[in-house]
């Protein structure tokens, strides 16, 4: 290598010094502009994990006829609601069908201060599994055992600051303020499950008898009037449920799963749908995956202006470093020292932008990670960048690289022109 | 043409054009023609001529920044219009030492750096300035024999100089090495008389020392006593303002 190729970068170090503020501002802007990208990549990534990690090991869930997003929305990540119940009739029939490995009933509708209740039995706890097929851990107490037995969530716990023993009462319906309350039936932590990182952190489960129990003295939604069962009496009662709202099913065999989907999707008795979990959530990509490309593009269009601003820049500089450039000629530095000296200072703001911009990401998903679980359920990792990512970084640096020829060409040019003093 | 006798030791010329024809890009490019023009080795050399009459591109034409479209450029036995540009810009590097009028120093910087800057493009100059120590103890030694400290000013950057501090500045860069031509363009010109003529002093002492020939550009023929030589450029040239006739 010459001795003129190893004062490049030094000069070019030099040079930025001396605009220290319009340099700090330039590498300020890319950073926020690939915080940006990044954070976008992370959030993306973020969710899709999340959303992949919440089920693991269920080979069907089962619910009223309806798109298999829906059904899959709406059983596992409470959102939204289901169309329709699945009577007693039709869960049985299809748990005693000789594919069936297990099933577990989920019923839903109601809700404690926002938080989603959730009636199952307790062979939930040991069925669902999720991230790479991990089980559902107690941090304190254990399963339902009593009839007005609850077990919630880490971020329920957390949340409202319940600990096992403590009384909570379910609203009907759901909301996070309700005025209708099951406040004649409380129900009774039993246990607390360690934190999960899925929708089952923020949910209050209970047994699909005590979904009946506080529901008996109930109709359209509200209590009867002139009939009030008390908790002892419905103690005495058969609360076997009539409906559920899906069902998580495992399967002896996975071959098995094609041929007793098609036989839900096409049960005479009611009109059923059968989902694999994993079909469902590459449907599901399939639909925000436009969204996602939305943003990404928004993105990329912020780097893009922050880069076209480190041109302007660059640009705006070049007329009072004419002489600078007519003085390095002096010296012996070719023209094209000259070109490498403005494009080199743009690598180097481009990289410092880019080198800031992920120490700004990391220290925003230190500082933020934690209210962004608890807001909105996403799990973010923080771990170091994927290939991917490695790869838009060192996209980015070569784009402000490229960017800088185009203020080094007209410094080529005009250091062509000049010669020895600079010719306006 | 204003000349003192040649000695008998200057017969060899550092610098020979003859018929030089350039212009400058454009449609109302500057156009310079030099019919003849030689420097011998050793010689103090000043180009008078006024503003607009073409010095600038003289001296462009002589470093061989700009390449002449006809005639021969002859520099220390080197046909500097047969070389390419790049061969142009080493050779300019290795044996060019160049004063600027006004500004001539990087802003961001420090004294040393803007005094070994041309030791980072010419490898055998640099070499030359090392030949008894380290570079950077010539350069140190340079700006003492022309008058500044290089210890006061090694925190200084050359733009808290005054502008006479940068002009020996520019004078101890265009020294370092020991180029065979130190070309200087109107160096003098934002001085004072008794100012202009010790700085005269001082680059001439260092230039005999090191075995450099000079030739610097005024419209000061008042400085011409300091000389061995006063070129008028238009007894040399010819210029013209837009297309030749």
């Amino acid at each position: 290598m010459s001795v003129s190729r190893l004062i490049v970068p030094r000069l070019a170090m030099q040079s930025l010094r001396n605009r220290a503020l319009t340099a700090f501002l330039t590498v300020l802007a890319i950073a926020f502009s690939v915080t940006l990208l990044l954070g976008v990549e992370k959030v993306r990534t973020g969710a899709r994990q999340s959303f992949a990690d919440t089920i693991s090991g269920t080979d069907l869930i089962v619910g009223a006829r309806s798109g298999s997003i829906q059904l899959l929305l709406y059983s596992i990540f409470r959102i939204g609601n289901a169309t329709n119940n699945v009577t007693w009739k039709s869960y049985d029939d299809i748990a005693k069908r000789p594919e069936v490995a297990w099933m577990v009933p989920l019923s839903l509708g109601d809700s404690h201060h926002g938080f989603r209740v959730l009636g199952t039995t307790p062979e939930y706890f040991e069925r669902y599994k999720y991230r790479h097929g991990q089980t559902l851990k107690f941090a304190a107490g254990g399963p339902f055992k009593d009839l007005f037995d609850a077990v919630i969530g880490a971020d329920v716990a957390k949340a409202l600051g319940y600990k096992v023993g403590d009384p909570i009462v379910v609203a009907h319906g759901l909301g996070s303020v309700s005025f209708v309350e099951h406040a004649d039936k409380p129900l009774r932590v039993s246990g607390i499950l360690e934190k999960t990182g899925t929708p089952v952190d923020r949910t209050v489960h209970v047994s699909l008898e005590a979904i009946e129990a506080i529901h008996v003295d109930w109709q359209n939604g509200m209590p009867q009037p002139g009939q009030n069962i008390s908790a002892d009496d419905v103690r005495k009662m058969d609360l076997k449920p009539k409906a559920i709202t899906a069902a998580l099913v495992g399967l002896k065999s996975k071959l098995a799963t094609f041929k007793l989907q098609r036989a839900i999707n096409e049960y005479r008795e009611e009109p059923l749908s059968a989902v694999m979990p994993g079909a469902a959530l590459q449907e599901l990509w399939g639909l925000v995956g436009t969204a996602e490309t939305a943003l990404a593009v928004v993105s990329v269009m912020v780097v893009a202006t922050a880069l076209l601003g480190m041109v302007t820049m660059i640009l705006t500089t070049l007329n009072e470093r004419r002489r600078e450039m007519a003085i390095l000629r002096s010296v012996g530095a070719r023209p094209s020292t000259v070109l490498g000296l403005l494009a080199t200072e743009a690598g180097l703001l481009t990289l410092a932008g880019v080198a800031l911009g992920v120490v700004l990401l990391y220290a925003a998903l230190f500082a933020l990670r934690p209210w962004v679980d608890a807001t909105y359920g996403l799990n973010l990792d923080i771990d170091a960048p994927t290939s991917r990512e490695w790869l838009m970084l060192a996209g980015i640096v070569v784009a402000g690289f490229l960017a800088g020829l185009l203020p080094a060409m007209r410094a080529y040019r005009l250091s062509l022109a000049d010669g020895m003093t600079v010719r306006t | 043409m204003i000349a003192k006798p040649l000695t008998e030791a200057s017969c060899a010329d550092v610098v020979r054009m003859e018929g030089v024809r350039f212009r400058w890009p454009g449609a109302r490019g500057f156009s310079l023609s030099v019919d003849s023009f030689a420097l011998p080795v050793g010689q103090r050399v000043l180009l008078v001529g006024p503003s607009g009459s073409g010095k600038s591109t003289f001296l462009s034409l002589l470093c061989g920044i700009v390449a002449p479209t006809a005639g021969t450029l002859d520099v220390l036995g080197t046909d500097m219009t047969k070389l390419s540009n790049s061969a142009r810009d080493r050779f300019r590097a290795e044996h060019f030492g160049i004063i600027f009028q006004m500004f001539n120093l990087l802003p961001y910087g420090s004294v040393i750096d803007n005094v070994m800057l041309p030791l980072s493009f010419a490898e055998a100059r640099a070499k030359r300035a090392s030949r008894n120590g380290p570079a950077v103890l010539e350069a140190a030694r340079l700006l003492k024999s022309l008058g500044l400290d290089a210890a006061d000013l090694a925190g200084h950057s050359a733009a808290a100089l005054s502008v006479g501090q940068q002009q020996r500045v520019a004078a101890a860069r265009a020294l370092i090495g020991a180029p065979e031509l130190i070309v200087a363009d109107e160096p003098t010109s934002s001085l004072d008389g008794n100012r202009q003529l010790a700085f005269l002093d001082l680059l001439f002492a260092e230039a005999e020392a090191a075995g450099s020939s000079v030739i610097m550009v005024s419209h000061d023929e008042a400085l011409g006593s300091r000389f061995d030589r006063v070129v008028r450029l238009d007894e040399i040239a010819t210029s013209q303002r837009g297309i030749p006739a």
